[in-house]
């Protein structure tokens, strides 16, 4: 690992710090705040905290020789996945790709079985067999962690199928990197979801780059929500760095997939503080060390402190402690994983078929 | 019994099973308006409607992954490919989600889905549409793979797949669906996993799958007039493979030929020959052959066609040589 790989994201900011992105004048609070309350306000903080601190643990157990394989980290885009998950019911169902510790932590998957999972222990939510990139955890209807880029993306509109057939109001969530809208799985998916009238929010994580390839080499036309148009499809591209544009656009897109059974792309403009997996620099090849660090002034979690500072409903004392819990979660999901045997070897054989009863 | 041809055979599986489950459901190509380009969800939409008897775009790898969702949440689709040979546009689905999801998510997802459709060379359509891809997909654990090679097996074999909780690959000869056979009356199950000796004879065993059971059968039916009586072991599911069959079968001839569709190189019949060099080595009196499609992409000429593949001469002249006859 490298030296920057190591350093610590964007701490918490002991107070608000004057000019930092996010409080760019289209922030009015009213606004902002107007669809939460102090008390969602204050878990989607907890949400995304905890999901930084378990994704600083992880790259230390991983420094450790703890974590093994490849592992993506997901800290710098905390306020999709909280913004996303606090928007949807717990019948609802989510689904995505590999960079998916941060989403099942959000979803409410535990951060003890994640941890175990990353272990490759007994009791992580795949039982050892899954790893970083496999989280699954039928308890809360979370799909999965896909390996494949794309890949996942016609499985969703699968789900999208299922409740239609079933004549539910359920929606599917699909997350997936800007890299996979150029992958044909992606475009027979979008099409699917649209000509059957799918209720699927296919959500474009947009960090700017496809592991090492920024989008401007990938991409014949950067506007990648144009591709909604191109499906008969409603799109809408938000700032993914602030929880609160995160919810609203969500809002509308659940509304459309509830009741008008109609899907939704949806891109979310992010950056990833790290690399692409544990294996890579930080910066320094594909993007500048300037660059990385003009964006992390954008935290979401620091856009997000930056608010709820500014409405003065929490106090600094009262932020730290939220930070506080978050690091004890992380702790405690270590030390459970640390804890957890390794799966029994009779477990290689098991799960490759189910018995079938019927 | 009723004579039926392979094709209602499958029919009469999709209706029942359609008829017997609603979370049951049929997706593909062609396969409501059009009933079907090979005509086996013939009538289907009349009877079932739109949502179970669904027409898709081509767009294999889609609708292939929307199988795949459909059953992680608990339905039961059966995926339709207009032919193997584009299925390969979707083996992504097939392989990296469908057979590894129950193991990946460590028992939570299981698959009851059926990927179905005509493979292995028909009649002169050149190279990308004649081929056989039992080897690739029994290559691949979290799979099953069917080959059905008559009528009963076809219906049997596709009603324990539709019901089969884990993902199916079922490979309906192309070849065969007009071909006609006694399919029993009433509820008719297969087992998979479980070969059918479908001629018996003890001067050697000839064991093979799918199409090519019925050139066995045909060779068996020849040979026994010269005084050569044969084992024919129709292997009817080639993942999981019933190696007991193929073992008592050997076990009792001492010669074998492994025949198949597919090319030679990593073929079903490799997988065959080793099987049987574990369980049989002392029970061999010549070496194991294999009959199999020649080398080559399949070409179109009749004559040069006709030269690639396996018959029933080449699998007498293997037989003959294994029992040094010739």
């Amino acid at each position: 690992m490298s030296t920057d790989a190591k350093r610590a994201p964007a701490p918490v900011p002991k107070r608000k710090e004057k000019g930092t992105p996010g409080d760019n004048g289209d922030t009015a609070p009213g606004k902002d705040l107007a669809a939460t309350t102090p008390e969602i306000r204050r878990e989607l903080l907890h949400s995304m905290l905890v999901q930084r601190r378990f994704e600083e643990r992880c790259a230390e157990a991983y420094a450790l020789g703890k974590i093994g394989g490849f592992c993506h980290l997901y800290i710098g885009q905390e306020a999709i996945s909280t913004g996303v998950m606090s928007m949807i019911r717990p019948d609802d169902y989510v689904i995505t790709a590999y960079r998916d510790h941060g989403q099942a932590i959000a979803r409410g998957v535990s951060p003890r079985s994640v941890m175990a999972e990353l272990f490759g222990r007994a009791d992580g939510c795949s039982g050892g067999k899954g790893g970083s990139m496999h989280i699954f955890d039928a308890k809360t209807n979370f799909l999965g962690g896909h390996g494949i880029v794309g890949g996942h993306v016609p499985i969703a509109a699968g789900v999208g199928f299922a409740i239609k057939y079933r004549r539910g109001n359920q929606v599917c969530i699909c997350f997936f990197g800007e890299a996979a809208v150029n992958i044909g799985a992606f475009h027979e998916a979008l099409n699917l979801a649209s000509l059957w009238d799918l209720p699927v929010i296919f959500i474009i994580e947009n960090n700017r780059y496809g592991m090492g390839t920024s989008i401007s080499r990938s991409t014949a036309n950067e506007d990648v929500l144009i591709r909604a148009k191109g499906y008969r499809m409603d799109g809408e591209s938000v700032d993914g760095q602030d929880v609160f544009a995160v919810r609203e656009c969500m809002a509308r897109a659940v509304e459309r997939a509830r009741k008008e059974k109609r899907p939704t792309l949806i891109e979310m403009r992010t950056y990833r503080f790290m690399g692409h997996s544990m294996s890579d620099a930080v910066s320094g090849t594909y993007r500048t060390k300037d660059e990385l660090e003009e964006n992390m002034k954008r935290d979401p979690i620091l856009v997000l402190h930056n608010k709820i500072y500014e409405s003065g409903e929490l106090s600094e004392g009262e932020m730290s402690k939220i930070d506080d819990e978050a690091k004890a979660i992380a702790q405690d999901a270590w030390d459970f994983a640390d804890a957890s045997p390794e799966p029994p070897l009779e477990k290689l054989y098991t799960d490759v078929y189910a018995d079938t009863s019927s | 019994m009723a004579v039926v041809t392979y094709r209602d055979a499958l029919t009469q599986a999709l209706r029942e099973e359609l008829q017997r489950d609603d979370t049951v459901f049929l997706m593909g190509e062609e396969v409501a308006q059009y009933n079907g380009a090979y005509k086996v969800s013939k009538g289907l939409l009349d009877e079932f409607g739109p949502m179970r008897i669904v027409d898709t775009p081509i767009t294999e790898l889609g609708f292939a992954g929307v199988g795949v969702g459909a059953a992680m949440v608990g339905l039961r689709p059966i995926v339709e490919f207009m032919t193997w040979n584009f299925a390969l546009l979707a083996i992504d689905e097939v392989v990296n989600a469908a057979a590894k999801m129950l193991y990946m998510s460590g028992g939570q997802y299981k698959m009851p889905m059926v990927f179905r459709g005509p493979n292995g060379a028909a009649l002169q359509l050149g190279a990308q549409h004649s081929q056989a891809w039992e080897s690739w997909f029994a290559h691949i654990p979290g799979l099953k793979v069917c080959t059905p090679g008559t009528p009963a097996d076809a219906k049997g074999l596709l009603k324990s797949a539709i019901r089969d909780d884990n993902p199916v690959v079922f490979l309906e000869g192309e070849m065969l669906y007009n071909t006609k056979g006694e399919v029993p009356d009433g509820e008719h199950i297969v087992p998979l996993g479980v070969a059918d000796l479908k001629r018996e004879g003890d001067h050697c065993s000839v064991i093979t799958h799918g199409k090519m059971a019925l050139v066995a059968m045909r060779v068996a039916d020849d040979l026994a007039k010269e005084g050569i009586n044969i084992d024919v072991v129709d292997l009817r599911t080639v993942r999981p493979i019933d190696v007991e069959a193929i073992s008592r079968s050997v076990q009792k001839t001492n010669r074998a030929v492994v025949l198949e569709e597919g090319w030679e190189i990593c073929g079903m019949g490799s997988q065959v020959v080793d099987f049987i060099q574990r369980e049989c080595f002392d029970d061999l009196d010549a070496p194991v052959l294999r009959v199999h499609q020649e080398d080559v992409p399949m070409p179109y000429a009749k004559n040069l066609e006709r030269a690639a593949k396996p018959d029933a001469g080449k699998t007498i002249a293997a037989i003959k040589k294994v029992m040094y006859l010739d």
